[in-house]
């Protein structure tokens, strides 16, 4: 394998076609953008059988394939479950400069996790069991980035 | 050959150019709902379940991890299975020798795609070989036109021939509420549709779709408690062949020929357009509908114009073809042959609709793709 290049000549090809891609938000997610960006809300929704709260909502209940139509409104704070400081940056990828921290989010009210960033305050000083509650962009387009970041509270 | 097998359950959204009321994930749900209200049954009862689609036509890989919520896999085994156009017929195949072979009694298939989300064209064209033949050859349309000139050339078949298939399954669609192109056509607004490429024109070629297809196989034991009258699977044939399109033969279809040969041997069928009630088949633009006769043995070679202006393929013909109104009427790739499948098997089951074909006893579906690749099912009313 060492001496590969006295056989061959590298010949490699630049690929042409750029596929533009785009994504329908759907019916359920759709109603719960829509909240968020107008209200500034966070909603769940909530299994009619089992009863299992979901953030963000579900289509159908994973456990019982039942519709999700019950919703409700979450105070939006919630727990540090788990976390991890980026600091090396991964061009075209990070949602902003390096270091952050992003985060599993125990969303009071829900049952499951949400992920997202945690902000206003030094990575060094966050820790698992923290309190956070969301900060919301003044502008809001209907995206997950409405939400500014999750920050410490007391 | 396994455990005998019967189809219970059939489900299919709404397709459409664009489904933007529905993710993907909603439209697997759509579709996995209404096959589970179809065969009366729940999640429960479902051992296993076999997705596919392409992943570049929408760009997000793992379909089997993101949408487990519509799909209901949470906890079953479910595999991911992608071969192109057939995708559809191979989930259903997939799924077949899953239950065939005694390690699940009921199995459920889902073919699915969001065409709207990407450029199909550019897409499609990233199957073709990146470094030899994606330049000079690649997309759906052009090497199915360069197949049909040849057909035209050997055996005098017409544009118009192939305009009478794409006027009788678009009409056909009319009875299909399902369908995502509903229009009446006449031959001559075929004719006079824009020319794509030499000799497809407009109106003879597919569309792309959004939409997804769910079926459930069950073995001979369930499948007779879970349904009054299954469709019995009597074949499931895959055959594949060289990958680079110069390879190709260009004036039959190789893998038809094998795949249908085979397929009719499993099934004891000896005369295809007298014993087969409907067919329901793969036939991206209707120049196939004309050319691909020949190969599935409906006919000598080159006759198939004969075949298509007799009428026998209409749905008052011999041998309807398309009663759903076929792949020029609903392409959600992902989801297109296993619709083949599902309509097939409803058909068998009665429940066709307005597109019912009376007293059906022996049905042929067909998958197309790859680089001509096909699969064929054959399924009939009757044990196998």
């Amino acid at each position: 394998m060492a001496d590969w290049k006295s056989e061959v000549e590298e010949v490699v090809f630049p690929g042409k076609i750029c596929v533009p891609y785009s994504w329908t938000v759907g019916s359920t997610l759709s109603r719960w953008y829509v909240q968020l960006r107008d209200d500034g809300e966070i909603w769940a929704n909530r299994c009619p059988s089992c009863g299992t709260v979901y953030v963000p909502p579900k289509i159908k209940c994973i456990k019982c394939y039942k519709d999700m139509n019950d919703w409700v409104k979450l105070p939006g704070t919630g727990t540090i479950e788990t976390f991890t400081v980026v600091n090396k940056e991964r061009p075209g990828l990070d949602p902003k400069k390096p270091p952050f921290v992003y985060a599993v989010i125990k969303m009071d009210g829900a049952d499951t996790g949400m992920v997202h960033l945690i902000g206003g305050v030094e990575p060094e000083k966050v820790k698992v069991g923290m309190r956070v509650a969301p900060v919301l962009e003044k502008e809001r387009d209907g995206h997950i980035t409405d939400i500014k970041h999750f920050k410490p509270i007391a | 050959m396994g455990k005998r097998v019967g189809i219970v359950g059939v489900g299919q959204t709404h397709h459409a150019s664009h489904r933007l009321d529905a993710s993907g994930v909603e439209v697997i749900a759509e579709a996995v709902t209404r096959c589970l209200d179809d065969a009366q049954t729940t999640l429960d009862a479902v051992d296993a379940i076999i997705i596919g689609n392409m992943d570049h036509f929408e760009n997000i890989n793992y379909v089997d991890m993101w949408a487990v919520d519509g799909l209901g896999g949470c906890m079953k085994p479910v595999f991911k299975v992608t071969t192109g156009g057939t995708t559809g017929t191979t989930v259903g195949a997939a799924a077949y020798y899953s239950a065939a072979s005694g390690m699940f009694d009921t199995v459920m298939a889902v073919g699915w795609e969001k065409n709207s989300e990407s450029d199909t064209q550019a897409a499609i064209a990233t199957c073709a070989n990146p470094v030899l033949e994606r330049d000079p050859f690649a997309g759906a349309i052009g090497p199915l036109a360069t197949e049909y000139s040849m057909y035209m050339k050997a055996y005098g078949a017409t544009e118009e021939d192939a305009a009478i298939v794409a006027a009788r399954d678009r009409n056909n669609a009319l009875n299909n509420p399902y369908a995502h192109n509903r229009m009446h056509v006449t031959v001559e607004d075929v004719m006079n549709s824009p020319m794509l490429s030499y000799p497809v024109k407009f109106l003879d070629m597919c569309p792309r779709s959004d939409g997804a297809c769910a079926v459930i196989f069950a073995v001979e034991e369930k499948a007779k408690k879970m349904c009054d009258r299954p469709a019995w699977i009597h074949a499931s044939v895959v055959r594949h062949d060289y990958t680079h399109f110069g390879d190709l033969e260009w004036q039959w279809m190789p893998t038809l020929e094998r795949a249908t040969l085979q397929a009719y041997k499993y099934a004891g069928i000896t005369n295809p357009v007298k014993e087969f009630d409907v067919a329901e088949l793969y036939q991206p633009c209707s120049t196939t509908g004309v050319k691909w006769l020949d190969s599935m043995w409906f006919c000598e070679r080159g006759q198939g114009p004969k075949l298509i202006r007799s009428g026998a393929t209409h749905m008052d013909g011999i041998i309807p073809i398309n009663p759903s109104g076929g792949v020029v009427a609903t392409n959600p790739i992902g989801a297109t042959a296993l619709i083949r499948v599902a309509e097939a098997a409803w058909q068998i089951m009665g429940r066709a609709g307005d597109r019912q074909i009376p007293n059906v006893k022996k049905a042929l579906a067909t998958g197309f793709g790859g680089c001509s690749w096909s699969d064929v099912f054959v399924l009939g009313a009757d044990l196998p």
